[in-house]
């Protein structure tokens, strides 16, 4: 399932702030849906969500940081996504992990969550509330086990750069994205797991090299 | 934050001996005609993955280069004009020649381009991407001499702001006319996006005004979408008048202010002419057109009169895509990996390429359409597109307007740094 593979895929143990999930159980949505009785006090997610005490968390993975519309949010979470954070598998669960920890001044009054499993089935809960065309989603290891060809993912790259750039209003920040996330997104918006009219069609034609190739590059781009 | 793109000389020290064609000064020559969307792209590109190879000099009689996309929003009064504007300082400092003037003159047999200045520069490979120039009498009544009292504002600079004052400047109630180009032309949601910003702007200052466009063709792009809009933003202000009113049937006089639609005359308060389109002169003076536009390979824009020559953009005939910034930009990128490929023998790797064009209807009411596309033999083929829906929510609509602010971001950094 998806949390499992990006959660405790072996590419995650290098990246520094997963360490952490190492010892992590695989996320479990199911389980993460019980634990969203306590965030759905003030957040909605679904395809229907609308803005409350918090802002709608719909395909909360991939977005930059404090770029809902019309939610007033607070000035550091503002600063936090000018400065191009995305609401990565990492961050959100160092967010939910202890948020004033990793957002100081944030408005979320929540004091977090300790329990990294418990994050991980709340995560796995989030991911799985990507619209969905098919029964399930999920990447088989062999996908995420393909070496990119960077060289490749850079000139696959000039594509991407015509509407993403760090800070672009609107538009999610992919630069530095951790690999698994980029992979993860792109094999969602290939079989309509995550819903965008021009990505769709963009990812409609791109192989599972060519994800594999623009991970690769995204990931250290300069 | 600079997307630097690595990586691409098979390997530097062999791929330059290797290199199928090598000038006998030294280092090959890229000479690229027009600095909009596609010229500038390929001139980064090429200086940027050539690491040095290469000369690379760009020709732009502009300083300050004002693009022609978003200057609609600036006619609704939703940006400045100082917004539009880009220079090309940090295109220098990455060792691109920069040369403002005009290129008058290509000689394909000698390999040179003569400017203005009557400066003659000489080329391994020559780009061009001029945009457009308007096919003389496609308007009865207008040339290019009448463009203060009616202008065309479809190349962005000072016909915008003359545009936009125009429209502030009308009388309570007063009549803004456009005639909008028959097919094909720039930016095909263009005319329709600037409609809407002009009824947007006048509703606020001019409730009362209205306005008449005039257009020969039966349909035009996201057409649905406009006309929703019209209806739920601007009632009772807009008025099409299409071919079987008359629509094709027009004269101007920019004297007397009047617009003839099918024998009947109307007098205006303001005329936004937007001619018939062809190819920038340029393309033209170095005989690579046919029927007004250069007709190019799919494969690297090359040109299929003369494979050294590279068209791109709005001047190019290359099948699907269209007249636009965000093409423009996507085909400068392959034919920049051809040319380095072409010229110091790097990787070439398959041409791809893809178009988005957004439109802004109303306040946080942005739509979109969209394609990929593929080389074939024959063009740039279509292979996949989407359109925005009529019907959708406010928040659809928010999102899409704030991505295509992204988008600007995002291009005019591609292109300018």
């Amino acid at each position: 399932m998806f949390a499992r593979l990006t959660l405790a895929g072996p590419a995650c143990l290098m990246a520094g702030p997963a360490v952490l999930v190492a010892e992590t159980q695989p996320g479990d949505p199911v389980r993460g849906a019980v634990l969203w009785a306590e965030c759905s006090s003030c957040h909605e997610v679904g395809p229907e969500a609308v803005a409350r005490v918090g802002p709608p968390l719909t395909s909360i993975l991939g977005r930059t940081v404090g770029r809902y519309l019309g939610f007033e949010y607070s000035d550091a979470m503002l600063g936090e996504g000018a400065g191009g954070l995305v609401w990565s598998i990492e961050a959100l669960d160092a967010y939910i992990a202890d948020p004033q920890a990793f957002i100081p001044r944030t408005h979320m009054s929540y004091i977090g969550l300790p329990d990294a499993n418990a994050r991980a089935d709340l995560i796995a809960y989030l991911a799985e509330d990507m619209p969905k065309t098919t029964e399930a989603f999920a990447i088989s290891p062999e996908i995420f086990a393909i070496v990119g060809d960077p060289a490749y993912g850079a000139y696959l790259s000039s594509e991407c750069v015509a509407c993403h750039s760090d800070g672009a209003q609107g538009i999610p920040q992919i630069r530095n994205l951790p690999a698994t996330d980029f992979v993860t997104m792109m094999h969602a918006y290939r079989s309509g797991n995550r819903e965008h009219p021009a990505m769709q069609i963009i990812a409609a034609r791109l192989t599972d090299e060519e994800i594999a190739a623009l991970a690769a590059y995204f990931e250290n781009a300069q | 934050m600079q997307l630097n793109r690595r990586g691409f000389l098979a390997s530097t020290c062999g791929a330059v001996l290797a290199a199928p064609m090598l000038s006998a000064q030294g280092r090959p020559r890229v000479v690229i005609v027009g600095g909009g969307a596609g010229g500038v792209t390929a001139a980064r590109y090429i200086a940027r993955d050539g690491a040095g190879a290469l000369d690379v000099t760009l020709i732009e009689p502009s300083r300050t280069y004002h693009t022609c996309f978003f200057s609609n929003l600036y006619l609704g009064g939703f940006r400045d004009f100082e917004s539009l504007g880009h220079t090309y300082g940090t295109v220098a400092s990455e060792g691109i020649n920069v040369i403002h003037d005009w290129a008058v003159g290509v000689d394909r047999d000698a390999k040179t381009v003569t400017l203005a200045g009557g400066g003659v520069l000489a080329w391994d490979r020559l780009i061009l991407s001029p945009g457009i120039d308007f096919v003389d009498g496609s308007v009865p009544g207008w040339d290019l001499s009448q463009q203060n009292r009616m202008p065309h504002a479809y190349r962005a600079g000072s016909q915008t702001e003359l545009l936009r004052a125009q429209v502030l400047a009308m009388p309570q109630g007063g009549v803004f006319a456009m005639i909008a180009p028959p097919n094909p032309y720039r930016c095909p949601p263009g005319p329709y996006e600037r409609i809407s910003m002009v009824a947007h702007a006048l509703r606020e200052t001019n409730p009362t005004a209205k306005i008449i466009l005039i257009d020969p063709k039966e349909s035009f792009s996201k057409q649905a979408l406009f006309e929703e809009a019209w209806l739920t933003h601007y009632s009772g202000m807009i008025e099409r008048i299409g071919p079987d009113f008359g629509g094709a049937n027009y004269a101007v006089d920019p004297e007397g202010m009047t617009i003839t639609i099918d024998g009947e005359v109307v007098k205006v308060d303001v005329a936004n002419v937007i001619p018939a389109q062809k190819a920038g002169r340029i393309a033209d003076i170095a005989g690579l057109t046919e029927g007004g536009w250069a007709p190019v390979s799919a494969f690297d824009l090359s040109s299929r009169i003369d494979p050294d020559v590279h068209v791109l953009g709005d001047s190019a005939a290359q099948g699907d895509m269209p007249k636009s910034a965000f093409a423009a930009n996507s085909q400068a990128k392959v034919c920049s990996n051809a040319v380095l490929g072409a010229l110091i023998g790097s990787t070439v790797f398959p041409p791809r390429f893809s178009n988005t064009c957004w439109s802004l209807l109303g306040t946080d009411d942005g739509v979109k359409v969209g394609a990929t596309y593929e080389a074939t033999e024959e063009k740039i083929a279509s292979i996949e597109s989407f359109v925005s829906q009529t019907g959708e929510r406010a928040d659809v609509r928010a999102a899409t307007y704030e991505e295509s602010l992204g988008w600007y971001d995002s291009i005019t950094y591609d292109m300018f740094g």
